[in-house]
């Protein structure tokens, strides 16, 4: 039987530039600092195959809008997937943002962040008042006089602005921004496009 | 090893089901973006300008001599998301400000589209309108797409003699960040401590 040769069919392959002196490729960010379960609030296992970080602002509508679509993505994936949450907080724009990181990242100091982080993007409208997320912490069994008072002195801002500068030289260009296994992610912020940006290897 | 592949294929003949289909090998390739056109490069001196800040007063990039000096052309105010590429800037301003750099805003609106913006978007950094004659500066600096009439999102890093020491050209629709001049402001100092030691 002669074996004929036939030249494999490979994907889309990288494409010369067709005038090299101006046309550039472009990549995305990276993330600056890599995720560490020392420091970043994680769910799914750490050494997941899978990283999705993202960095947001509580009272951002847009982060509002795609906590919905994170929660599909880990339904979706499950134990595959690693999600890390860091605070991107504009103050400038949002005024009780930076008080909403500091809730969350005080229930954290007690092992209750993701609760806290849920219940914050679950009651957005409720984030001028103070009573809500105090009344939330009570019902998650909190010392409310440590999660009071660490928010009254501004124990957690201190990361929360670590949290921030590392975004900013990631190249964090908003909120919420995503990084897909440490790449930003410039897509659409919904599920298809993040399940779509997780399972294509950078 | 095609020998036996074919050898298979056939006895699967007529008996294809979704499990015993035959595979290919599935390259996973990194997704390629190419920027169309270029802008002005690090290394030529930066055109001066004098463009309007407010309908009186007029904003010249040689009124910045003596520090360094970042450039954001963007296409248009008012888009719709909280989260614009100027809003960003507004909350790193401290950080630029660590390297005494000034920041300057430039796109084709006109100067009231600016004021009204920069009130909404608490904007601490002029905003200048490159309106008349339309596009003028940005298309010096490379940074004017002339399909769309309006600047494209293009960054540049000044230093304090006026010339262009990094400039970066966004793809459509990604808001660039403010990664690469902070990247670009540290490594003046570098070259200005080298320079001075």
């Amino acid at each position: 039987m002669a074996t004929v040769t036939r030249k494999r069919e490979t994907g889309k392959t990288l494409l010369e530039p067709a005038r090299k002196e101006t046309v550039k490729t472009y990549e995305p960010p990276r993330l600056a600092v890599p995720v560490t379960p020392e420091r970043d609030h994680i769910e799914g296992p750490v050494n997941a195959t899978l990283t999705l970080v993202q960095y947001g602002d509580y009272q951002c509508p847009y982060c509002g809008a795609a906590y919905g679509e994170v929660k599909k993505v880990q339904k979706e994936l499950g134990s595959k997937l690693c999600f890390a949450f860091r605070n991107f907080p504009l103050t400038n724009m949002h005024e009780f943002a930076m008080s909403a990181a500091e809730t969350a990242e005080a229930a954290a100091a007690q092992g209750k962040f993701w609760e806290m982080h849920d219940f914050l993007y679950e009651h957005q409208d409720t984030l001028g008042d103070d009573s809500k997320a105090l009344g939330y912490a009570k019902k998650l069994g909190l010392d409310a006089q440590r999660f009071e008072r660490e928010i009254a002195q501004h124990i957690h801002q201190k990361r929360i602005k670590e949290d921030f500068n590392g975004g900013v030289r990631s190249g964090v260009n908003g909120t919420p921004t995503f990084y897909v296994n440490g790449f930003r992610h410039d897509g659409e912020a919904v599920s298809k496009a993040l399940l779509k940006a997780l399972s294509t290897r950078w | 090893m095609q020998l036996n592949k074919r050898r298979r294929l056939r006895e699967l003949k007529g008996r294809h089901t979704v499990a015993n289909r035959p595979r290919r090998r599935q390259f996973k390739t990194r997704k390629v973006i190419k920027i169309e056109g270029s802008v002005l490069a690090a290394g030529k001196k930066a055109p001066n300008f004098s463009l309007n800040s407010t309908p009186d007063q007029k904003v010249s990039l040689n009124d910045f001599r003596g520090q360094p000096v970042i450039l954001a052309f963007y296409p248009a105010d008012w888009s719709p998301v909280c989260t614009d590429q100027l809003s960003l800037y507004a909350e790193v301003m401290p950080e630029f400000k660590k390297f005494n750099a000034e920041l300057l805003a430039i796109s084709v609106d006109n100067i009231w589209s600016h004021l009204a913006f920069a009130k909404d978007r608490k904007l601490n950094f002029p905003v200048l309108a490159d309106f008349e004659p339309k596009g003028v500066v940005s298309r010096k600096y490379g940074a004017y797409e002339e399909k769309i009439g309006e600047s494209a999102r293009a960054l540049f890093v000044i230093d304090a003699t006026g010339v262009v020491r990094w400039s970066h050209l966004s793809p459509d629709g990604v808001n660039p960040g403010a990664d690469g001049i902070l990247s670009a402001l540290e490594n003046l100092n570098k070259a200005r401590a080298t320079e001075q030691s």
